[in-house]
């Protein structure tokens, strides 16, 4: 039911889309007794991170299918514990190669040890000590992950306070590591990890951080950086872990949005908004896509920053400089999702069986040069025809996930660029070929893949665009590049939640802390909204 | 040397760690990979499959079989009905702990005790005058524990006993992969579980018919490390680790009555003629001294700490059994108000957990207490709040398909 300008008795906040931040951003305000209503455009909540079961029994975390910077302190507050959130680890992070058994990275540092040496004995003792010092420089970052990004500009005590504790945590690191800092933030991941390592196998799948998200390849400048954004994640203090969601990524949807309705918000799906209203420069409210108007004292953008200023606002409504700023935001989607049900499991030929090696995530990435060459197709707008592809079988780590004895399997994959040659809007063209490359790579490795599907999902950015509404379907709402982080996210001076337009508030991947299934940004932006008083 | 239970011979060969432990004189696997972490998580998950054997079992049988249970434990055997199981524990004469384990009655005449250690002398030196046989069946009897959200499915499909009808605590004989054997829905785990018990000789064709069973649903043999963690989120205390049995106990300070140690709902002190009854009456008269709770540590505050150190908190995926003192909200500098006795980490509510035995009157929910932390070989305190025990408890745990809408009861 819609209160059609009926201002009687307005939301506190009316929060646009329910993805997980949306969702995040609600349960806080809620559960300090505003009344809020979530407006989400599908049938049903989640944005990227969603679980739907597009061929009977089986279920597909449709986008996003891994968490590691989901903050536990998010995770308490919200009790999702309790609300149904489960999150098990992924035992491996496995690159098979086709003429060998390839290699298995494992959690364990010493059976670790004892796969690197059989690459390069060298680089196995390396190992440990990389992990350390990409540890203690996370270390540096991470309070910035759980506090609002700082402002560079601002004297007030809060700022400087949290400016001059980053600096003594920067000098404390050390001449070698500051050194190494300043190396991170201008070279590329390739050449990075040729400083702590020989092997090209080694160094590959490790590349591929540096480059998920972005329109780079693994030899540009800056991929280091987002090398280390990797390092941040945890799951129960170990660093780095990464872990899948019982019941999909859409679970995590579910936990919070559970945890949102219990403290009293109110969620409306199938319920697009066409525009936020405004009034004398101010977000008054929303207006629907069916025509109904909401009145709200604030508005709360789950939305990506392009979407929520230039569809929603308008770019009219902003200061030129801001919109300008927006105008150069670099979105560039370049992956795409497959999605596979599967009839049994695809083995392995170079290392065969149901191991713990397949129960975390394969990375296709057999060399630097493949990761390259499948960048260099991109940039000329041709999806890879030999593309990095992350794949994790989520039914192995969840049996819910499909019928006894049959398997889901995920492929997250690079490059497939939204600008595509003859344009974005070609895409449905390309897409069953764009599937057929990511199939006939993976057989390669899996010889009976072919004859395994039961059903396939092929999303192309272009899909995502449409199906989540993400701008480009840049899957972090914007490039986690170094000029679009911290107190620059989204746009500079614009990075704690606030736009300029008065009322209306930022609390997306769009803003910091930034892309990933993490709720910082609608944790923090709740937080900082409650704290000035906006609700 | 330790003893080698029946399924000793799988279970060694499925370990690819060699990590064993004693349980009770016999050998026990501790973990069956490199980490207890994927078979915590199958727990949690679907279900995981323990070697229970080690338990000591007695078989009590005769005319005054309950009358005789009735008398030297703290429930009430007489009103035990058939297929139903009893949770409950036993005390010295002072009215203080010994042990703590569970009764089945198989029918009226016929009941399986068990316990953490083994007690035959003191059953026997209690049972003249009644009609009663006893016998430690602990060496012919096999027990696995199958826990777990899947566990109900799994063993469905070697099993004709409806276990859609099976209630919590209740028990049935009937034949499991062929052999002849009882299911009880019981555990200590706090989930969905069922415990089986069969004769040794079988042992190894129901433990490989319900892994082959447990296969598409990820069923893993699980060892003590990943149980432990599991029985501190159900908040279920362990005999030797949450209390001494007073039987070990060479100080009166160290042994605990059931309130003591949170078991004082075991206990009825209306009925008579049980063995510490008396001294528990007068326990009741002058209030219970210590209360058994369960706490929360302040993730923020274990964090700083490190911090200060410029350590991250380090998380072990073992749950912890060194016991260290707990003091009043901020009273490092004074006498402890009680002891902190098993910790762990929820990997599952992402909450440090534990258990400590405190005076009474910091035992009220909410109550804030400071508990001994160690960082840097420096002893510190991290503030942990009373908080509701089990700290996790799922629906399923109790849940039945197809029973009559009336709660279960224990
Ligand atoms: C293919 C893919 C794979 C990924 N893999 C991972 C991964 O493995 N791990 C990880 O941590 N992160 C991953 N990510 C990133 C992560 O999923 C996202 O950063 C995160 O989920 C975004 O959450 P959000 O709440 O900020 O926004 P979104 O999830 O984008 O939510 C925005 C919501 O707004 C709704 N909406 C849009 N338009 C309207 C409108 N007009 N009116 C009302 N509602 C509207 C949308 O339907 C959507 O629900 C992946 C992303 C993609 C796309």
């Amino acid at each position: 039911m819609s209160a059609k300008g009926a201002d009687s008795n307005p939301y506190d906040a009316i929060v646009v889309g329910g993805g997980h931040n949306g969702l995040t951003a609600a349960a806080y305000l809620a559960r300090s007794g505003r009344k809020v209503l979530v407006l989400e455009r599908r049938h049903l909540v989640g944005g990227a991170a969603v679980t739907e079961e597009l061929y009977p029994g089986f279920k597909y975390s449709v986008c996003s299918y891994v968490v590691s910077l989901l903050r536990p302190w998010i995770i308490r507050d919200l009790n999702l514990s309790r609300h149904g959130l489960r999150i098990v680890p992924l035992e491996c992070s496995y690159t098979p190669q086709l003429d060998n058994p390839g290699l298995c990275r494992w959690p364990d540092p010493d059976q670790n040890r004892q796969e690197i040496r059989r690459l390069s004995p060298r680089d196995a003792d390396n190992y440990p000590e990389f992990g350390k010092l990409m540890g203690k420089l996370a270390r540096f970052a991470k309070p910035f992950i759980d506090e609002l990004a700082p402002d560079p500009t601002s004297l007030r005590p809060r700022d400087l306070w949290q400016f001059k504790r980053a600096a003594d945590r920067f000098r404390a690191l050390g001449d070698d590591l500051v050194a190494l800092q300043l190396k991170l933030t201008t070279m590329g991941g390739v050449d990075f990890l040729r400083e702590f390592f020989e092997s090209d196998q080694l160094i590959a799948p490790m590349s591929c951080s540096g480059i998920i998200g972005t329109m780079l390849g693994v030899n540009s400048p800056g991929t280091a950086y987002v090398l280390l954004h990797h390092y941040m994640g945890e799951i129960d203090g170990s660093s780095r872990a990464w872990g899948f969601p019982i019941g999909g990524t859409g679970a995590v949807s579910d936990a919070i949005a559970a945890s949102a309705l219990e403290f009293g918000a109110e969620i409306r799906c199938n319920a697009p908004i066409a525009n936020i209203r405004l009034k004398n420069g101010r977000a008054t409210g929303v207006i629907l896509e069916n025509g109904d108007e909401i009145a709200a004292r604030s508005v709360v953008s789950g939305c990506d920053p392009s979407l929520t200023f230039l569809r929603f606002v308008g770019k009219e409504n902003l200061p030129a400089d801001f919109a300008a700023s927006l105008e150069n935001y670099k979105n560039r989607g370049s992956s795409g999702k497959v999605n596979l049900a599967l009839d049994r499991f695809p083995e392995f030929v170079q290392r065969p069986g149901i191991g713990p090696h397949v129960r975390g995530d394969v990375a296709i990435a057999p060399s630097t040069e493949y990761l390259e060459t499948a960048y260099d197709e991109a940039k000329y707008g041709a999806f890879s025809q030999r593309p990095f592809i992350n794949v994790v079988f989520p039914s192995l780590l969840d049996p819910g996930m499909a019928p006894p004895g049959k398997h889901v399997m995920s492929c997250f994959v690079q490059y497939a660029p939204y600008d595509l040659a003859s344009g974005p809007e070609s895409w449905p063209d390309h897409r069953e070929a764009f599937g057929d490359a990511v199939v006939d790579t993976l057989a390669e490795y899996m010889p009976t893949l072919k004859e395994d599907i039961l059903h396939r999902q092929v999303l192309s950015p272009w899909d995502i665009e449409q199906e989540i509404g993400i701008t480009e379907g840049n899957i972090f709402h914007g490039e986690l590049g170094l000029e679009q982080l911290l107190f620059q996210r989204p746009v500079a001076g614009w990075a704690r939640y606030r736009t300029p337009i008065d009322g209306l508030w930022l609390a997306s991947s769009g803003a910091h802390p930034g892309g990933g299934i993490m709720a910082s940004p609608g944790a923090l932006a709740a937080k900082e909204m409650l704290r000035a008083g906006a609700v | 040397m330790p003893r080698k239970t029946a399924l000793f011979e799988r279970t060694a060969d499925l370990m690819t760690s060699v990590a064993w432990k004693e349980w009770a004189g016999y050998a026990a696997p501790c973990n069956f990979d490199a980490h207890s972490e994927r078979e915590y998580f199958a727990i949690r998950h679907s279900a995981g499959l323990l070697d229970l054997s080690p338990l000591a079992k007695y078989m009590v049988t005769g005319a005054d079989a309950a009358r005789y249970l009735a008398r030297i434990w703290t429930r009430d055997i007489t009103r035990l009905k058939p297929g139903r199981v009893a949770y409950g524990c036993m005390c010295d004469g002072d009215g203080k702990l010994l042990d703590d384990g569970t009764v089945a009655c198989l029918d009226p005449e016929t009941f399986r005790v068990t316990s953490s250690e083994a007690w035959l002398g003191w059953f026997e030196r209690h049972s003249r005058g009644y009609q009663v046989e006893i016998e430690d069946c602990t060496d012919r009897l096999a027990a696995l524990a199958l826990q777990g959200p899947l566990s109900r499915e799994i063993l469905q499909v070697v099993t004709e006993v409806d276990l859609d009808a099976m209630r919590f605590f209740g028990v049935a004989a009937g034949s499991i992969a062929g052999v002849n054997g009882w299911i009880s829905r019981t555990g200590y785990t706090g989930d969905l579980g069922y415990e089986i018990w069969i004769a040794c000789e079988d042992a190894l064709t129901v433990y490989d018919a319900l892994l082959v069973a447990g296969k598409p649903h990820y069923l893993e043999p699980i060892g003590l490390d990943a149980l432990d963690v599991a029985r501190i989120e159900a908040g279920f205390v362990m005999q030797g680790v949450d209390y001494i049995s007073a039987q070990h106990c060479l100080i009166e300070a160290r042994k605990s009555t059931p309130e003591d140690a949170g078991l004082g709902w075991t206990v009825n002190l209306e009925r008579v003629g049980w063995i510490g009854r008396e001294a528990l009456v007068q326990e009741q008269e002058q209030g219970p001294k210590w209360g058994l709770v369960g706490l929360e540590l302040d993730w923020a505050e274990i964090e700083a700490l490190h911090e200060e150190y410029g350590l991250p908190p380090h998380l072990s995926p073992l749950a912890c059994r060194n016991a260290v003192p707990v003091y009043s909200e901020g009273g490092a500098t004074e006498k402890p108000v009680g002891q902190a006795t098993s910790s762990s980490w929820s990997p599952t509510l992402k909450r440090y957990l534990v258990l400590a035995q405190v005076h009474r009157k910091y035992a009220d929910l909410g109550t804030r207490l400071s508990v001994e932390y160690t960082v840097e070989f420096e002893r510190r305190t991290i503030t942990g709040t009373v908080v509701e025990r089990p700290f996790f408890d799922p629906e399923r745990k109790t849940f039945t398909p197809k029973a009559a809408p009336k709660g279960a009861s224990r």
